[in-house]
């Protein structure tokens, strides 16, 4: 009797996905999250920008329920459309290096030989680098805005896709249904593209979900340090940075930024965590 | 006749599947004697690994279980319902099992000596000196060529066929009185394959051992079988001494799967194939199991299942058509 | 051999590379050396050999999913070593495989329509729905009803992928199948069927094959010729009459010797096997049989025989039957 092959996920995944309690715990936060995202005007109708000098550092109160800022800006307004840029950032970072990240992986894979172990000495190099500072120096290079910081962490992120495309490309190769096509006469694009990529997606998404919890944590690091998005426009970093000069007075200002940040990453790693272990019940033993 | 060393009474073995449980294996009668090896064939999903895991109180719960009313006697003893300890006393000790594939049930990071060493201290509390010697004594027996020097490689170093000598001799170092062998030579190529059945069979008339003999080849049982049972989808549906089997097989299906076989010893003309496909343990209907692929399959076939009834003394068939009185 | 050869093949060679590093010289194995041998018109040759005996690389190599390092592959006419692009593609038309594993050999994701349609598609040999019609008429062919079109894979038990990866290798009308173990992996109550279509399929479109397959009653049954294979050279290659019933290389008696048979009269005549079959890697000299040869004469340690025809077409590379075979 013949084991299913490591790189394709076993049938009912999506069964095994909705039996796991932990996973729906994960899907709710990150529903959550990206709905106060989207609905952040209908939720909370004052404008995160408008500044209110006479209202500075206010504490909690019913027109403010998470206080004011030191221009006396609502915090709930703020962090609602920050839960906006953050997400967009990471959730653009993540597409951009899960498509380049992929494609390296999968061309590395593919066609072997040199080209596999120069792209693959590459990526190690890549990886021992601390994210944070990858990303650092890469906006100090091409300098603080929002596209740049996209392309930041995207190349932060790049060398876990590469790596995780290029093992079951591996064993794709290698399996009679492409050798098989090759016999038929298909072309290389052909049997990438129709035959190789269908068959590892599903665990580049898996890992596209976990390092979306690294994208916006690395985004909130950068706009921390000051080499995020640009004030007065809102991101959970910006927010915590500017709350932390006044952490003693007004705790609240770092606190609510951090705890959103803290839900999203954790309903995105449970939401990967379940996928993962829903696609592969294996992994969960190791 | 001398008494049984392994006596299997109505065993029902059942998984769980879909929240039902499932018999995977249904009232299974076998029985071997000393020097004996007892063949038992059938495609997959026969059921004829499940009745060995069950020997071995190898039955992973909770996903499977030993059915109430089923009864595993090893040498007198009875087997089902033994706790986890007991058991373990009994693996190894009276019984061995080997599988289809060696590297699997070898440590990887462990000589061959040491593992068969290993496996003699745990089962008959020898000390490390006389564990070695004992190792070696076995892989001697096994006819691992200059097994002195050899036991202290590991087990890559082997070729398929001396892995699986490797876990004889493990199975052999613990004095069991029975061998239960699943499918030990399908991994193999048919030359050392040849020499494995040969050790086997040397094995059991210097040792008296019973074998309990799985396979799906049909080839294989007539090389090695003294007496054979023929599985499908989960049941005996027929016994008989092998030669007898090959001469005169009596249930339809024993005969279909013969006509089937493409042979290397002659012409056999057109092949006569099964129709449909082995089923599952989930679509088994009220009726024989074979029915519906059987080509005499008649009405009563398909409503009642037929037993298992005697025909002659060393016979037995479950089967309609051979049983019913005209 | 009377019928004209659709399929020549002149000293084939194929070695891999395994092992080494940055310091080490990676070793060479030679999987396939100096493989000469027809395939008639209509005709099907048996390539039998164990593990390791280069029987699929060579298989391979006739279709060029394996690159031959050396030798000539004739096919209907055409050098297939010296085709690339668009007349590889071609020949791959008139050529085709059925793979060993029905597990494997199919794409899980895609459906049985698909999996039938895009060859026809990729070759532009049918569109819209003319590639229906045809797919259907696959199915039909190889016994399966038309509902499996939509299906995937999972949905069919192990005989019925094996007719799926046959309707896909026929599908662009080929005239060569190469058939790598194309019954192993089936219960045994199934493989007949599978047997009984390929026959069939073999008789309605007059097809010539090569089927490799360890199991000689297989073989003996599916073929007309026999090549047996050990250590990556053919041994001995003759009709099927001959290699069954007159074997002359010690080994394909020992690999006749050893094939078992459902008949209980073989129960006490176990063959006493010698030795275990060397590595590829370090294959011994002269003969490579010649350490499990229980009739091995001094010479065979030191020089290899050729292969060399005796009569009727039935060659051996054997110095017990043709002295003179020096290389």
């Amino acid at each position: 009797m013949s084991a299913p092959a490591a790189v394709l996920p076993a049938r009912g995944w999506t069964r095994r996905f909705r039996a796991n309690p932990t996973s729906w715990l994960g899907v709710a936060l990150i529903a959550a999250v990206v709905l106060a995202a989207l609905l952040a005007s209908t939720i909370w109708p004052l404008d995160p920008l408008e500044q209110n000098v006479a209202e500075r550092l206010m504490a909690p109160t019913a027109a403010h329920p998470l206080g004011t800022d030191t221009f006396g800006r609502d915090v709930l307004a703020r962090l609602l459309h920050a839960a906006r840029i953050s997400l967009l950032i990471g959730a653009f970072s993540i597409a951009l290096a899960m498509t380049i990240g992929s494609a390296i992986g999968i061309a590395a894979g593919y066609l072997g030989g040199w080209f596999d172990a120069a792209v693959t000495s590459l990526l190690d190099v890549l990886l021992s680098f601390p994210t944070l500072l990858l990303g650092l120096m890469v906006v100090a290079m091409l300098g603080p805005s929002m596209g740049n910081l996209v392309i930041a962490i995207a190349i932060t992120e790049l060398a876990p896709f590469a790596r995780v495309a290029r093992a079951p490309t591996i064993t794709l190769k290698g399996r009679d249904f492409v050798e098989a096509g090759r016999a038929l006469g298909f072309s290389d694009l052909r049997l990438v593209v129709v035959h190789i990529i269908p068959n590892l997606l599903s665990e580049v998404v898996v890992v596209a979900s976990l390092w979306l919890a690294t994208a916006i944590r690395t985004e909130a690091s950068l706009s921390f340090i000051g080499l995020g998005v640009k004030p007065p426009t809102a991101t959970w970093g910006g927010m915590i940075r500017e709350g932390f000069e006044n952490i003693l007075d007004a705790p609240w200002l770092a606190l609510a930024p951090s705890l959103a940040i803290l839900v999203t990453v954790l309903g995105l790693n449970l939401l990967g965590d379940g996928l993962r272990d829903a696609i592969d019940p294996r992994a969960r033993r190791d | 006749m001398t008494e049984p060393l392994l006596e299997v009474r109505d065993l029902t073995v059942e998984f769980r599947s879909g929240g039902a449980w499932h018999p995977a294996v249904r009232n299974v009668d076998l029985s071997i004697a000393p020097r004996e090896t007892l063949a038992v064939v059938g495609e997959s999903g026969s059921g004829k690994s499940v009745t060995a895991l069950a020997v071995m109180g190898l039955v992973p719960a909770p996903a499977g279980r030993i059915a109430a009313g089923s009864s595993i006697r090893l040498s007198g003893r009875e087997l089902v319902g033994l706790g986890e300890r007991e058991l373990d006393r009994v693996r190894g000790d009276r019984v061995a099992m080997i599988f289809q594939e060696p590297m699997t049930a070898l440590n990887p990071t462990m000589t061959v000596g040491e593992q068969v060493a290993e496996s003699v201290r745990a089962h008959r509390g020898l000390g490390a000196q006389a564990a070695r010697r004992e190792a070696l004594r076995v892989l001697d027996l096994v006819k691992v060529p200059s097994a002195a020097r050899r036991m202290d490689d590991y087990p890559h170093q082997f070729s398929g066929g001396m892995r699986q000598r490797v876990m004889i001799a493990m199975a052999l170092a613990c004095h069991p009185a029975v061998l239960l062998a699943d499918e030990p030579t399908t991994a193999l190529d048919v030359t050392i394959q040849a020499q494995v059945l040969s050790l086997v069979e040397d094995l059991k008339r210097e040792h008296g051992l019973g074998v309990l003999f799985i396979t799906h080849n049909l080839g294989v049982v007539a090389l090695i079988a003294d007496r054979v049972a023929v599985m499908y989808a989960g049941e005996v549906v027929e016994t008989a001494p092998a030669a007898e089997l090959f001469e005169t097989p009596r249930h339809p299906y024993t005969e279909a799967l013969l006509a089937s076989m493409p042979r290397v010893d002659r012409d056999v003309g057109a092949l006569e194939p099964i129709q449909g496909n082995v089923p599952s343990i989930r679509e088994i209907g009220p009726g024989c199991a074979f029915a519906p692929r059987c080509a005499h399959a008649q009405a009563r076939c398909r409503e009642s299942r037929p037993r298992l009834e005697p025909e002659g003394a060393a016979r037995s068939v479950r089967c309609w058509l051979r049983t019913a009185s005209p | 051999m009377s019928a004209k050869p659709i399929l020549s093949v002149e000293g084939l060679g194929k070695r891999f590379e395994v092992g080494g590093g940055l310091l080490r010289r990676p070793a060479q194995v030679h999987a396939v050396v100096d493989a000469s041998f027809e395939v008639a018109e209509r005709a099907c040759l048996g390539l039998v050999g164990e593990s390791g005996c280069g029987k699929s690389t060579l298989a391979r190599c006739l279709l060029r999913l394996v690159e031959p390092d050396e030798g000539r592959i004739v096919f209907e006419g055409e050098d297939v070593r010296s085709l690339d692009g668009p007349a590889l593609r071609r020949l791959r038309r008139r050529m085709q495989m059925v793979f060993q594993d029905p597990y494997a050999s199919l794409n899980p994701r895609r459906t049985v329509r698909q999996t039938l349609a895009e060859p026809l598609v990729v070759h532009g040999l049918a569109t819209g729905e003319a590639v229906d019609a045809r797919v259907e008429a696959a199915l039909a062919e190889v016994g399966l009803p038309p509902d499996s079109a939509p299906r995937f894979p999972h949905e069919f038990s192990g005989g019925q992928r094996q007719r799926i990866g046959i309707a896909r290798a026929l599908v662009l009308e080929p005239r060569f199948i190469v058939a790598d173990e194309p019954v192993s992996a089936l219960d045994v109550s199934v493989q007949a069927q599978v047997l009984k279509l390929l026959e069939a399929l073999r008789e309605r479109h007059g097809l010539s094959m090569l089927f490799v397959s360890h199991d000689l009653g297989v073989v003996r049954h599916v073929c007309d010729r026999v090549a047996v294979m050990y250590l990556g050279r053919v041994v001995e290659e003759a009709p099927v009459p001959d290699i069954f019933d007159r074997p002359l290389h010690p080994y394909t008696r020992m690999l006749r010797a050893a094939s078992p048979v459902p008949d209980a009269r073989a129960r006490f005549s176990l063959p006493r096997v010698e030795g275990e079959i060397p590595s590829a890697m370090d294959p011994p000299g002269g003969c490579a049989f010649h350490p499990r040869c229980p009739s091995a004469l001094a010479r065979c340690a030191k020089e290899r025989p050729a292969l060399a025809d005796l009569r009727g077409g039935h060659r051996v590379a054997c110095f017990l039957h043709s002295p003179e075979a020096a290389p």
